[in-house]
C-alpha cells in the first residue's frame, strides 16, 4: 500500500526552524550586533547596499545577519524590501567633483592638484594573516600592532595623541556630516590607531613608498616636502584636467532627458548608456570583474588607464518644487572610477582619449573599476569599434549581470521538475524501444535488447 | 504601502500592503494584463518587481496573482499538479499571510488557481482564472538567444525557425522531441510558450472557458489567453500533434486519461503510477474509485 507524499508544510516549517537555529550558532557565544556588522564588516555592508540598490547601512547589516553572511542572499533581502518603498522623487545628480575625499588616486599622473590620497586601502598591505586579530582583545591589540610597526621604523615619528588631527588637523573630520535621514558612515576606530603623521617621506630604490593613512598625500609629499599637508582645497577630477586641453572626450552633455529607471520599467534593447550604467551599478561584482578582466586579456581590449579612483562622501539633495531650490538630504559614500582609454578620432575630429565610468555605493573599488572597463567596452558601436567579445554584447552583459535574477534561476533547478521529467522519460523509453526494434530487425541475434529495456 | 517611518533605533519600520505589492505596482501589472488579454499570446513587457521569493520560483505568477487578487477570492496553488509540494505550500502561505484570503485545494472551489507545470484534470469553468508561472516566456529563445531578434520574428510572424526545429527533431529522433513547454499558436497569430506543462495538458488550453494568464518575473513578461480562444499545438500533417498516453491507470484511484507521476518503490525496478493532480485523485478516491494499490478508503489518509 502506498500513500502519496504529504507533509510539505510541516517539513518547511521544521527546515526554517533549523535554519534559524543554525543562523544563531553557538548560543554560548554572544549574538552579533548590527553595529558590529556595520562597523567591522563595513565592506560587506557596502556590497549589499550597492548590489541591493538600497543605501541604508543598518538594513544592509540586518540582511547580512539574517543571511548568515551569504551576501547574495543579503542583497536579495535588501532588494525585496527596497521594491516596496514608495518613491517621492529623484535626487539632483551628485557632484563627485565636490566629494569630501577620503581616498583619491590617479595612475596617470604622478602629481596633480589635490595630490594622491591613499586613505583606508588594502593596497600595499602584505596579505599575511594577522593572528593578533584572532584574539578578542580588539582595539587594544590593534593599537599595539600599530605602535610596534611604528617603532620598528626609526624615521617615522610615534603616533599623535588620539584625536589630534587626521594627518595635520586641517582636514574635515569625517564624522562632521550634516544631519540627514541617511546615516553618515563613521570611520572604524581601528583606522584611527593606524593613522600615521607624514613628516618623513620614505623612498625605496627611487620609488615613493606610500604608506596607508589619511594625511599622506603621496607624490605631493615627496616633491614638496609639505608632509603634514592634508588634502584640503579643491580636488578636480582627472578627467576634467584632461578635458581642459581637449585630450579626452567630454562627458556627455546633460540634455535634460530624465534617465529611464531600470527598476520601474522592463529592460529593453538597445539600452542607452544611462540604463547600462544603472544595470552595471547593481550588477554582480564577480561577474563584472570577470568581464572587465576578459577585456584586459584581449577580448575587446580597450587599453585602459585608471585616470582616477576617488572614494568619499557626496551630498544628496532633492529639488523641492515648492521652495524652488535643492534641499540637502544627507550624504552617501561612493566610489567613482574614471578610466582613460585609447583614442578615437576622425577626419573632422582630432584624436582624443575615451572614457569608461564606474560609480558605486560605499568603498568598492574593484567593482567601480570593473564597471568602468565594461562600460567602456559596451560603447564599442558609438566609438566605431569592431564587436568581437562578450564584454561588448549588451544583451549578454545586461541580461546576466544581476545576481538576484541569476541565483534565482540557477537555484530553481532544485524545485521539483518531475512532471516534465516524466514526459522526457516516456519519450526516451519509446525512442529506445524503437531503436531496439530496428536493431532486432537488422540483426535477429540481439533479440534480448527489448527485454532488458523493461527492467531499466 | 511600506511605511518609511523609522523605529526608535533609527531603522525603517517594516510593514507591507495587502498581497504585498503596493497599489501603484498592482495598477501597472493590471494594465499589462489588460493589454495581454487584448493581444492573445503576445508577450507584454512589464516592470517586474523583486519579490520576496527567488526569481525562477514563481515571481511572475505571484505578481499576477497579487495584482488580481481580491479579498473574496479563493486561491488554489499547485506545483507539479500537487497542492502539497514545497513551493506550492510556500506560495499559498505567502498569500495567506500577506492577503489573508481563503485558500482551497479543490479545483472547482477556487476562483484563482496559480500553477507551475500542470493544468488541473477537472475542466475549468467560466469565471475562473488560472495563473501560470513561466520561467522562459519566449518560445524562440533556445533557437535565437537575442531578444531584439525574437521580437522582430514575432512581429513578422516569422516562425520558420520553430518549424525547422520540429522537423529536425523528426528527422533525428523519429519524433518531435519536445515533451513539455510544447509551442502553441494562439488565435491564429502568435506562437506562445505554454510554460513547462507537459504537452499532455496543451489541449486543455484550447477554447477554455477560464481566463489564462502567464507571468514571467525574471524575464519581465506577461501574456494571456482570453476565454474561448483557439490554441493549436504546432505540428505537421504527416506528424500530427499527439499527447502522451499511459499504459496503466492510476494505482490509487484507477483514473485513465490523466497525467501520471511515476513513483519508484524500491531499487529492484518496482514502480507505480499515480495521478499527478492530487486533488483529482483524492476526489475520485473519496467518490469510491480504487486502483491496483488502493487501501480501503480511509486507511492511510492523514
Ligand atoms: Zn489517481
Amino acid at each position: 500500500m502506498y500513500v502519496a507524499v504529504k507533509g510539505g508544510e510541516a517539513a518547511i516549517r521544521n527546515a526554517h526552524a533549523l535554519l534559524a537555529q543554525r543562523r544563531r550558532g553557538d548560543a554560548s557565544v554572544p549574538e552579533i550586533g548590527l553595529d558590529q556588522i556595520t562597523g567591522q564588516l563595513s565592506l560587506a555592508v557596502d556590497r549589499v547596499m550597492a548590489e541591493g540598490s538600497l543605501y541604508d547601512r543598518e538594513l544592509a547589516a540586518l540582511a547580512i545577519k539574517q543571511a548568515r553572511g551569504d551576501l547574495i542572499e543579503a542583497i536579495f533581502l535588501a532588494r525585496a524590501f527596497r521594491t516596496t518603498l514608495p518613491r517621492f522623487g529623484a535626487s539632483v545628480p551628485v557632484d563627485t567633483g565636490a566629494m569630501r575625499v577620503r581616498r583619491r588616486i590617479s595612475a596617470t599622473f604622478k602629481d596633480l592638484p589635490g595630490g594622491q590620497v591613499l586613505g583606508p586601502t588594502f593596497d600595499y598591505t602584505h596579505r599575511l594573516l594577522d593572528e593578533r586579530l584572532a584574539t578578542q582583545a580588539g582595539d587594544d591589540a590593534d593599537r599595539t600592532a600599530a605602535e610596534t610597526t611604528t617603532s620598528a621604523r626609526p624615521n617615522v615619528p610615534p603616533l599623535p595623541p588620539a584625536g589630534e588631527g587626521w594627518g595635520g588637523g586641517t582636514a574635515p573630520t569625517p564624522d562632521a556630516s550634516p544631519a540627514g535621514e541617511i546615516p553618515a558612515p563613521s570611520l572604524p576606530s581601528s583606522d584611527r590607531t593606524r593613522l600615521l603623521p607624514s613628516s618623513t617621506p620614505e623612498t625605496e630604490a627611487g620609488n615613493i613608498r606610500l604608506r596607508s593613512g589619511r594625511g599622506f598625500t603621496g607624490a605631493r609629499v615627496h616633491t614638496s616636502g609639505e608632509a603634514a599637508e592634508a588634502p584640503a582645497g579643491p580636488m578636480p577630477r582627472v578627467t576634467d584636467l584632461l578635458g581642459d586641453e581637449g585630450l579626452i572626450e567630454p562627458a556627455p552633455a546633460d540634455d535634460g532627458t530624465p534617465p529611464r529607471d531600470l527598476t520601474r520599467e522592463p529592460l529593453s534593447f538597445p539600452a542607452d548608456r544611462p540604463l547600462r550604467l544603472q544595470a552595471l551599478a547593481r550588477g554582480d561584482e564577480g561577474f563584472l570583474l570577470a568581464l572587465g578582466y576578459s577585456t584586459q586579456r584581449g577580448y575587446a581590449r580597450t587599453h585602459p588607464f585608471v585616470g582616477e579612483i576617488r572614494f568619499g562622501e557626496v551630498e544628496v539633495s532633492l529639488h523641492a518644487e515648492e521652495l524652488g531650490f535643492a534641499v540637502p538630504l544627507g550624504e552617501i559614500s561612493v566610489t567613482e572610477c574614471q578610466s582613460v582609454n585609447q583614442f578615437k578620432g576622425s577626419a573632422t575630429q582630432p584624436p582624443q582619449f575615451t572614457r569608461g565610468y564606474g560609480l558605486v555605493f560605499g568603498q568598492l573599488e574593484r567593482k567601480a573599476m570593473s564597471m568602468a572597463l565594461v562600460d567602456r567596452s559596451l560603447r564599442f558601436a558609438e566609438l566605431g569599434e569592431e564587436k568581437s567579445a562578450p564584454a561588448q554584447d549588451e544583451e549578454f552583459v545586461l541580461s546576466h549581470c544581476d545576481n538576484v535574477q541569476a541565483t534565482g534561476f540557477v537555484e530553481h533547478l532544485k524545485l521539483p521538475h518531475y512532471v516534465d521529467f516524466q514526459a522526457e522519460l516516456d519519450l526516451i523509453r519509446r525512442m529506445r524501444a524503437e531503436h531496439a526494434a530496428e536493431a532486432e530487425a537488422q540483426a535477429p541475434d540481439v533479440a534480448e535488447a527489448p527485454h532488458k529495456e523493461a527492467a531499466e | 504601502m511600506t511605511a518609511l517611518a523609522r523605529t526608535a533605533s533609527g531603522m525603517p519600520a517594516i510593514t507591507y500592503n495587502f498581497a504585498y505589492l503596493d497599489e501603484q505596482t498592482k495598477r501597472m501589472i493590471r494594465r499589462a494584463i489588460l493589454k495581454a488579454i487584448a493581444i492573445p499570446g503576445y508577450q507584454v513587457p512589464f516592470a517586474s518587481r523583486e519579490m520576496p521569493m527567488p526569481y525562477g520560483w514563481g515571481t511572475g505568477g505571484v505578481q499576477v496573482t497579487a495584482a488580481i487578487l481580491g479579498a473574496n477570492d479563493v486561491l488554489k496553488v499547485i506545483d507539479q499538479g500537487s497542492d502539497d509540494t514545497t513551493n506550492a505550500v510556500a506560495i499559498r502561505s505567502f498569500f495567506e499571510t500577506t492577503a489573508g484570503v481563503a485558500t482551497t485545494t479543490r479545483t472547482r472551489d477556487a476562483t484563482i488557481i496559480q500553477t507551475r507545470h500542470r493544468i488541473p484534470e477537472a475542466p475549468l469553468r467560466a469565471g475562473q482564472v488560472i495563473v501560470y508561472q513561466v520561467p522562459i516566456p519566449e518560445p524562440l529563445r533556445f533557437l535565437e538567444p537575442r531578444e531584439t531578434e525574437t521580437r522582430r520574428l514575432h512581429a513578422l510572424s516569422d516562425y520558420g525557425l520553430m518549424q525547422v526545429k520540429l522537423y529536425e527533431d523528426i528527422a533525428r529522433h523519429g519524433h518531435i522531441a519536445t515533451t513539455y513547454a510544447y509551442p502553441v499558436k494562439v488565435a491564429g497569430r502568435y506562437v506562445m510558450d505554454p510554460s513547462p506543462i507537459p504537452k499532455f495538458d496543451n489541449p486543455k488550453m484550447d477554447d477554455s472557458p477560464a481566463l489564462q494568464l502567464f507571468g514571467a518575473g525574471r524575464e519581465k513578461r506577461i501574456y494571456a489567453i482570453p476565454p474561448y480562444t483557439r490554441v493549436v499545438s504546432l505540428d505537421f500533417e504527416d506528424h500530427p500533434f499527439a499527447v502522451q498516453a499511459f499504459a496503466e491507470p492510476c494505482a490509487l484511484c484507477g483514473a485513465k486519461g490523466v497525467y501520471l507521476d511515476e513513483v519508484i518503490l524500491d531499487d529492484k525496478g518496482g514502480r507505480m503510477f499515480v495521478c499527478s493532480d492530487t486533488d483529482h485523485c483524492a476526489t475520485r478516491q473519496a467518490e469510491g474509485h480504487t486502483g491496483s494499490m488502493s487501501a480501503p478508503y480511509g486507511e492511510g489518509q492523514p
